[in-house]
């Protein structure tokens, strides 16, 4: 395959999600950004401190990282052609993934249950919309995922195809590390 | 699907050929129809404008269709036309120009291309329900909100900006990739053509910039759909966060439509003084310094919302500062053309052209980096005199010098001279015509997106004077429409390389084949082509990726692996456009946008990319 040679030796699509996460900082920035511009400038309630709990979305924060510690060994176990933990970790990312959503379904009804809504407030606008943005992106993590699992239960991720597990990873790990600094700014620094 | 695997020409095949292409150049060609077709729909919307204020308190048009028109007249042609027109160079250009048979990723190339298309229709759709968008194409909060925009304008706004937005995010990841990692062996990156360099900056840009007014147009949707007060004063809100976001943006995208003229020119003047660009490297290094510093003066177009001494300070001297990579690249440019034994020829005209206009808009620019003279001229017909001299006198006829310049190699024939020249005069007395006599009704006072003014302002003769002009802008782009179907019909054939040009592009043929080139060049100087043709030795080596294997005429030279085509990336761009555009509709069509996309990426993700080796080029076959 000489005729794919990179410039760099790094391969397409891996250098592609590296310049897609880099957008993505420009996309989760401005989120971010907008949510610290407009934090304190609800007119009513209900306010973070009155409902944010820290506690549970610790627990989830931790899920979500624990994920991508699966995900490192579930590429490791691709390359080295194990599928038996290659099929165990991508669960495990798969389900450490649906883990936090549930607990982010969970937070959402009950915040909506408080009388926190989209219109309610500046707090309930900026703090959905950021904060569902990044579930959304998880949501997409664990399809990706669970096509990754289909594929390797089929037999048709042979360690030759482990880009697609390790891109895949980088795009993983990556909305983890958002979550980070979401957690950080809107739940531990109010 | 090595049953269309036979060598076809670029226009060959069948017309679904086209709606399945995953070939840079056919994508390329779409693009520049599609942009050249949209011109002359924005350019009409430009003539209403014109014809509305051509005399004092005229009926042409009501307050709110004029509204509509310079909304429609402004994002069409920017994110119909030139950054689309720029797309079509990029894509056609690009892999000749590093030497690569195609973009990185071709499917996802299409895919860009079919929902920038998608997207333009849906912005479109809105004249032919009478509510098109009317808010200017910057779009202000809170004049957008459902308040004070209650039709459905500003919705078919929001959701086409967002269509085309992926569409640029797509192409931008795409192009990068190409650029930086799929250069000919020996390209390094000082090697790399101007116009290439300016295509990876303008690419980034497009990376770091569409981001946020992404973000800004979901606030904008979340309001208007879903009841959030994110710019909504009564709520805490300030409208200021859309000019911000907006403009993080805008600003960028100021630079991304000009910077591929940049590299355009940057191409035609050597081709044409016949001598190396001067001081190339400082160009490069220009042009990054005018990205980097293009995020940092994004407020300058919100000086008269009162930030404050202290940013005004700030963002007024990070615009002057602009002023000086780009003095460098126009002494450049002037520095090139000095001594050179220059050839006249119409993309020379439209390039020399060009840096001449863009000194008068960038002089205007840098008197609007001044808070205290730009408070003077904010929303008046003074910014829209500068913003015309840098779009159209920049933009527009580096993109023309580019279109005559690389016309023969797109089509294989050549355009005429003596209509190319016609078009030029016209178009610069045109433009000069239309946009000069703007500085002067704004030094006076007139606003902009004024519908009509009153008999006594004294306004009278320069707006006719401007309406004359659009009308020979007009005219002179119908002599370019006439001399592209005479050049298609019955043009002179253009040969690989009619103007003995130095990059790679011109090493193929005229149009180049599906493969671009046989044989993947190795490449040891900036301008391979003329080290080639004129130097020592022959520059452009035939060796085959493994150094030092010598050239073995008869033996296999190196598979060529092209991308199959596919109807995916359409399917997908189709579900997105409808998932969007079924906002306006109900939720049931966004579900059913939803399904198609969903069905086109998985369909797309699976579907092998490679068709074996070109039968063409297999084992034995002739280099």
């Amino acid at each position: 395959m000489t005729a794919h040679a990179t410039t760099y030796g790094i391969p397409h699509r891996k250098m592609a999600m590296w310049v897609f996460i880099g957008s993505e900082c420009m996309f989760f920035g401005s989120l971010i950004a907008t949510y610290l511009a407009y934090e304190g400038r609800s007119l009513t309630g209900p306010y973070p401190s009155e409902i944010l709990n820290i506690p549970v979305t610790s627990v989830s924060t931790f899920v979500l990282l624990m994920s991508s510690l699966a995900m490192v060994l579930a590429l490791d176990a691709v390359q080295r052609a194990d599928r038996r933990q290659s099929a165990l970790w991508l669960l495990g990312v798969m389900l450490l993934g649906a883990t936090f959503l549930g607990f982010q379904v969970f937070e959402f009804t009950h915040f909506y249950g408080e009388g926190l809504s989209l219109e309610q407030n500046l707090f309930g606008a900026t703090f959905f919309v950021l904060t569902g943005f990044h579930g959304a992106h998880v949501t997409v993590g664990v399809i990706w995922m669970t096509t990754l699992l289909v594929l390797l239960l089929l037999g048709k991720l042979p360690p030759e195809r482990s880009l697609d597990v390790e891109v895949a990873g980088l795009y993983w790990h990556f909305v983890d590390v958002v979550w980070i600094v979401i957690f950080t700014v809107v739940y531990l620094i109010q | 699907m090595t049953a269309r695997a036979e060598h076809h020409s670029l226009y060959g095949g069948g017309p679904l050929s086209w709606l399945t292409t995953v070939d840079h150049k056919r994508i390329g060609v779409l693009y520049g129809v599609t942009a050249l077709l949209y011109f002359v729909v924005g350019g009409f919307e430009a003539i209403l404008i014109r014809l509305q204020l051509a005399s004092p308190e005229s009926t042409v048009l009501g307050a709110e269709s004029f509204n509509q028109m310079f909304t429609m007249h402004g994002t069409t042609m920017v994110f119909l036309v030139l950054m689309p027109l720029a797309a079509a160079l990029f894509n056609f250009m690009v892999p000749l120009m590093i030497g690569a048979r195609d973009v990185a990723f071709p499917r996802l190339n299409a895919f860009s291309y079919w929902t920038f298309l998608f997207g333009s229709i849906l912005l479109n759709l809105s004249l032919f329900i009478g509510q098109a968008p009317d808010a200017g194409w910057f779009g202000y909060a809170n004049l957008t909100s459902k308040q004070f925009s209650p039709g459905m304008g500003i919705d078919f706004w929001v959701l086409s900006l967002l269509v085309m937005g992926v569409a640029s995010l797509a192409a931008g990841v795409n192009f990068v990739v190409t650029i930086l990692n799929m250069r000919a062996p020996g390209m390094s990156l000082m090697r790399m053509p101007l116009f290439v360099w300016m295509a990876l900056i303008v690419q980034i840009l497009i990376l770091l910039a569409f981001p946020a007014i992404t973000v800004g147009l979901v606030f904008l949707l979340f309001d208007r759909f879903f009841g959030t007060h994110f710019y909504i004063p009564a709520a805490g809100a300030t409208p200021l966060l859309w000019q911000h976001l907006f403009w993080i943006f805008g600003h960028p995208e100021v630079y991304i439509l000009i910077l591929p003229s940049f590299g355009i020119v940057s191409e035609v003047l050597p081709s044409f003084a016949r001598k190396p660009l001067f001081g190339a490297p400082f160009v490069i290094f220009s042009g990054i310094l005018i990205a980097f510093l293009g995020f940092g003066v994004w407020s300058h177009h919100m000086f008269a919302s009162g930030l404050g001494p202290v940013p005004d300070t700030a963002f007024s001297l990070a615009t002057m500062l602009i002023a000086i990579p780009t003095g460098v690249k126009i002494f450049n440019w002037i520095a090139t053309l000095w001594n050179g034994h220059i050839v006249y020829r119409t993309p020379l005209y439209f390039a020399v052209g060009m840096v001449a206009l863009f000194i008068i808009g960038g002089l205007s620019g840098i008197m609007h980096s001044s808070p205290p003279i730009d408070l003077q001229q904010t929303d008046t017909y003074f910014v829209v005199a500068h913003l015309h001299y840098v779009f159209f006198g920049g933009t527009v006829f580096g993109l023309f010098a580019g279109i005559y310049y690389w016309w023969p190699k797109i089509t294989g024939r050549l355009l005429g001279e003596r209509l190319g020249t016609l078009h030029f005069w016209l178009m610069m007395v045109g433009m000069n015509l239309t946009f000069f006599p703007m500085h002067f009704l704004g030094m006076d006072g007139m606003p902009r997106r004024i519908y009509t003014y009153a008999p006594d302002m004294g306004w009278d003769d320069w707006n006719l004077a401007a309406t004359v002009g659009a009308f020979v802008i007009a005219l002179s782009v119908l002599v370019f429409y006439v001399n592209a179907v005479k050049s298609a019909r019955s043009g002179a054939p253009a040969g690989p390389d009619p103007w003995d040009a130095a990059t790679l592009e011109w090493t193929t043929s005229s149009p180049p084949p599906e493969y671009n080139f046989a044989i993947t060049p190795v490449v040891n100087s900036a301008r391979p082509f003329w080290l080639h043709k004129y130097g020592p030795t022959r520059a452009i080596s035939t060796r085959t990726r493994e150094e030092g294997t010598p050239p073995q005429p008869d033996a296999p030279v190196e598979t060529i692996d092209l991308p199959s085509p596919s109807w995916w990336p359409l399917v997908a761009s189709a579900g997105l456009g409808i998932l969007m555009g079924g906002a306006l509709v109900g939720l049931g069509v966004v579900l059913l946008g939803a399904a198609i996309l969903v069905v086109g990426v998985f369909a797309w993700a699976l579907q092998p990319l490679e068709r074996p080796g070109h039968p063409a080029f297999g084992p034995g076959a002739p280099a």
